[in-house]
């Protein structure tokens, strides 16, 4: 099947799963043709940018059991990479194809350099080393305020195709005329199904494998006479290239770049979220996770926002229900799931099909 | 020699002693006059990265010798320093008239009250945190990676809930504003401080490290908890401890790092544990004395670079990080183990 | 004889995924000295892991001096009176000879006639009494290990391959060493793959082989029949001697 091969024959097991991660591609395709006004889809569009950026963090956590908190350095050298090659060498293909280039060079050395410092010590030092890391270059990239914009970022236009007011065509019985806008989403939604598909690739082809084996016990593998340094290295390259391909999607889509929205440890924390509830080590639940998540942070605090009013009368309630806690809910929930369902929703939902 | 005095003398080490590390600090200190150029710049500049080191240190310390013991990084640490300095505001506010009177004892007797409470509070919370938190995951470093961070969201968070979230002013007691001048160097009190309650603190656990079985235990123990176990002791109640003490250090870090800004927000403790991660990688995970050396080293680098060039600070302690780990891939004074 | 201080009966233990012992039963009689042998990974250490409480049985149980001990911490079994000498050696190599002495006497400062006793099996210990221990040779670690593992009086000894790696003028030592806490009436079970050096201590022998205990008898009876020993032990005989 068409299917099979195209996820490398790692099938969901779970036929409500299945279901579920069709509904969601298919909702995602067709989002700019069915809703109107920019919500959904601007929605749409962070979810397809954060399904490949946490299905590249899995492929770090999940499936290497490296845990890094440097991927939204990488996303964030993506943002920049193809954020400021617009800006600074005017709205043209080439400079966001040039400034794509750059970052990625940029990130798989950082990456490769890191790795190298951290890698061959013990795991424990790499979360540590690319916080502190992580934080700096955050730091860094709003003091370099000539450079970057400063903690103000960067607005910039992006090439003519792109633009909202570029009108390609007009499907009149759906009432909807695709501009350069859609465009645009099509070119993030093509980007982010086609990178999903490449992560398939990369965990289910034989280097895929000797990751999980390492994940398992490196000490084994190590023993079997597969070089560790190596493969971590490599899959760790992997998933900061990945990660800077979603910060250069971000980029075309927001038509801005700025250390909130790229590179902020929040970011790092809800990729976290997002890949733990959804399921480590599966890719679907990269998928479930960052929809589930995107919708949650959407939709549920305007439900929170009721509920706080609702009980405004009463002690500590409206504080705990206020939006802006959703956070702290989120990390309970977090704290449980790695509890009690360390496989998350797709692990929960392959479990239930076994029965 | 008798049997009986030997072992009295057992802290008598005849070893030889790894002091090159230790030379790095001096070097710095010395090519940073230069570069500063201003002796009066320079000394105000070391002065406040000892201060500033000595805080880290403080918070760093728990940190490092809870992973040396239990093998257990925990990231909720940075809660630990703002619940802390929380704490410690929440009791100094009432006792204005103490801060703001002219009298040093006053000023001290509620500075000790909120530090007092701080630590009760944290190293409370720590033993809870133990319990709940850290507990099931021991020997899990993924998922303990992952619960110590959900901890850190929720106690962030909680924060908010219990003091809101926008920035709180920390009053910083009458007596130690303001700076003792030596000649033309004008040494700030509170940062004279900070360097007495640092050393006393590295001192303090150097003795009970060294010259109690308590930390006989805990030093057999960063290094081979087995081997401890099989000697009879039980070392959970020994982790608990630890676990209580490095929380409570957290505390007494975090209210110190408050008064040093005079000012607190939630994310307080996000800005210090960067600071305190790179000191316990550079130190050697688990080592005390590298803690202590690697906090003066960051602050060092950070006060002189915080100086010189400002943009580049922060970067340039990740580069001392870099080089420190390209000569000693374990940090400075890495720990034996088996 | 009276009842023996060491009782395994059909103890399992898992390590992981894999199942290591597969039902030993093993009996150490008080007061002598009983050697395990048996090829690379039979489960010789597993067995005195297994007993020190390290890895946990899965099955099966263990009685030390009448109290069933299987299952238990670790720390409760070592005060039931047990010492152990890992394979490892476990010296706490940032601390003194000294300091690690001082750890090993639980219950307060050794008495100075025990640790002259012990001075006299291994002098270089009183030598490098203030250098931490792991500045000391393999041989060296090696005896304060077994130092440690005596300073107080116990009832039962576990010794995990002491002459691994070691210099044959140590081993003499260390023959001396056993033979002096023999003569105090210590029960031994010493794990050994050096047939010669087991031999010459042994009292009671036992065998393993796949995680089970293959055969059982006196030391002697062992020494005497050297086709039982190609049979039992084939390949690591031939290694050693």
């Amino acid at each position: 099947m068409i299917v099979q091969s195209a996820v490398s024959g790692d099938m969901p097991k779970s036929r409500i799963l299945g279901y579920l991660i069709t509904a969601i591609l298919l909702t995602l395709a067709f989002t700019p043709l069915i809703f109107s006004g920019s919500q959904p889809i601007n929605t749409a569009a962070k979810i397809c940018i954060f399904i490949v950026l946490v299905a590249s963090y899995d492929l770090l956590i999940g499936y290497t059991g490296i845990v890094s908190f440097a991927h939204t350095m990488f996303f964030g050298i993506g943002g920049y990479g193809v954020g400021l090659a617009l800006y600074g060498w005017g709205p043209t293909w080439i400079s966001a194809g040039l400034g794509l280039a750059i970052a990625l060079i940029v990130g798989t050395v950082l990456a490769f350099v890191i790795g190298l410092l951290s890698l061959r010590v013990r795991a424990i030092f790499y979360a540590m080393i690319t916080l502190a890391v992580a934080s700096a270059f955050a730091i860094l990239a709003g003091q370099l305020s000539e450079y970057t914009g400063g903690e103000d970022g960067r607005s910039f236009r992006v090439p003519p195709l792109l633009r909202p007011g570029t009108v390609l065509f007009d499907i009149p019985a759906l009432g909807v005329s695709v501009n350069g806008r859609v465009l645009s989403y099509y070119v993030v939604y093509v980007s982010a199904l086609l990178l999903l598909l490449a992560a398939f690739r990369i965990v289910n082809s034989p280097f895929g494998r000797v990751l999980q084996a390492i994940r398992e016990n490196d000490f084994r593998a190590e023993s079997l006479g597969y070089n560790v340094v190596y493969h971590r290295t490599v899959a760790n390259c992997l998933a900061a290239g990945m990660a800077v391909l979603a910060g250069a999607m971000s980029a075309i889509w927001v038509r801005y770049t700025g250390p909130d929205t790229t590179l902020s440890f929040a970011i790092m924390l809800d990729i976290l979220l997002m890949v733990v509830i959804g399921g480590m080590g599966t890719l679907y639940g990269a998928v479930v996770g960052a929809t589930l998540f995107i919708l949650a942070q959407n939709y549920l605090q305007k439900l929170m926002s009721i509920a706080s009013e609702a009980t405004a009368g009463l002690p500590l309630i409206p504080h705990l229900l206020h939006p802006d806690r959703w956070l702290l809910w989120l990390g309970v929930l977090f704290i449980l799931s790695v509890y009690f369902f360390p496989s998350g929703i797709v692990g929960k939902l392959r479990e239930m099909q076994r029965r | 020699m008798t049997t009986t005095s030997i072992l009295a003398a057992a802290d008598l080490s005849k070893a030889p002693r790894d002091l090159l590390p230790v030379l790095i600090a001096p070097i710095m200190v010395l090519v940073a006059l230069p570069l500063v150029g201003s002796p009066t710049t320079w000394v105000t500049l070391t002065v406040a990265a000892l201060a500033m080191g000595m805080m880290i240190f403080v918070i760093a310390s728990g940190l490092t010798l809870i992973f040396g013991l239990m093998d257990v990084l925990n990231f909720g640490h940075g809660a630990f320093i703002a619940i802390g300095a929380y704490i410690a505001m929440t009791v100094l506010v009432p006792l204005s008239g103490w801060i703001q009177s002219d009298a040093l004892t006053l000023n001290l007797a509620a500075l000790l009250l909120a530090v007092t409470a701080a630590m009760v509070g944290t190293g409370l919370l720590g033993w809870c945190f133990e319990r709940v938190i850290v507990r099931p995951v021991y020997g899990q470093h993924l998922k303990q990676i992952l619960i110590t961070m959900g901890g850190l969201i929720v106690a962030e968070q909680l924060i908010h809930v219990a003091w809101g979230g926008d920035q709180k002013p920390m009053p910083l007691p009458n007596g130690l504003r303001g700076a003792i001048t030596i000649g033309d160097f004008a040494l700030e009190k509170f940062r004279l401080l900070a360097v007495a309650v640092g050393l006393t603190v590295f001192t303090v656990m150097q003795l009970v490290l060294n010259r109690t079985k308590v930390g006989l235990l805990i030093r057999a123990g960063v290094e081979n908890r087995e081997m401890v176990e099989a000697l009879g002791y039980r070392i959970r109640q020994l982790f608990v401890g630890v676990f209580v003490a490095g929380s409570a250090l957290a505390g007494l870090g975090g209210t110190m790092w408050a008064l040093y800004r005079e000012t607190l927000t939630a994310a307080i403790g996000g800005d210090v544990m960067v600071m305190v991660f790179i000191v316990i990688i550079i130190g050697g995970l688990g080592s005390v004395g590298g803690c202590f050396l690697g906090a003066i080293l960051v602050a060092l680098m950070a006060n002189y670079t915080g100086y010189l060039a400002p943009k580049i600070a922060v970067a340039s302690n990740i580069l001392l990080m870099v080089a420190i780990l390209m000569w000693r891939p374990q940090g400075l004074y890495p720990v034996a183990r088996r | 004889m009276s009842e023996p201080i060491l009782n395994l009966q059909g103890v399992h233990t898992h390590i992981g995924q894999y199942h290591i012992l597969q039902g030993v039963d093993l009996v150490v009689p008080r007061g002598a000295l009983t050697v395990l042998l048996g090829r690379n990974g039979a489960g010789k250490t597993t067995t005195l892991r297994t007993i020190m409480g390290l890895w946990p049985p899965s099955q099966g149980t263990i009685t030390f001096d009448g109290q069933a001990i299987g299952g238990r911490a670790t720390p409760d079994i070592a005060r039931a009176g047990i010492g152990y000498v890992p394979e490892s050696m476990g010296v706490f190599a940032d601390l003194t000879v000294a300091e690690n002495m001082r750890l090993a006497a639980r219950l307060g400062a050794p008495d100075a006639a025990r640790l002259d006793w012990i001075f006299g099996l291994f002098p270089a210990l009183k030598r490098f009494w203030q250098l931490p221990a792991g500045l000391l040779s393999g041989g060296q670690k090696q005896m304060l290990s077994i130092a440690r593992a005596i300073v107080e009086p116990k009832a039962l000894l576990l010794v995990d391959e002491p002459t691994k790696g070691i210099a044959p003028a140590i081993i003499e030592g260390m023959i001396t060493a056993f033979n002096e806490l023999k003569r105090e009436r210590t029960t031994i079970l010493l794990v050994e793959q050096n047939f010669r050096f087991a031999a010459s201590l042994g009292d009671t022998v036992a065998v393993m082989d796949d995680g089970r205990i293959v055969h059982r008898s006196t030391m002697q009876a062992l020494a005497a029949d050297s086709e039982l020993q190609a049979r039992l032990l084939g390949l690591s005989l031939a290694a050693h001697q």
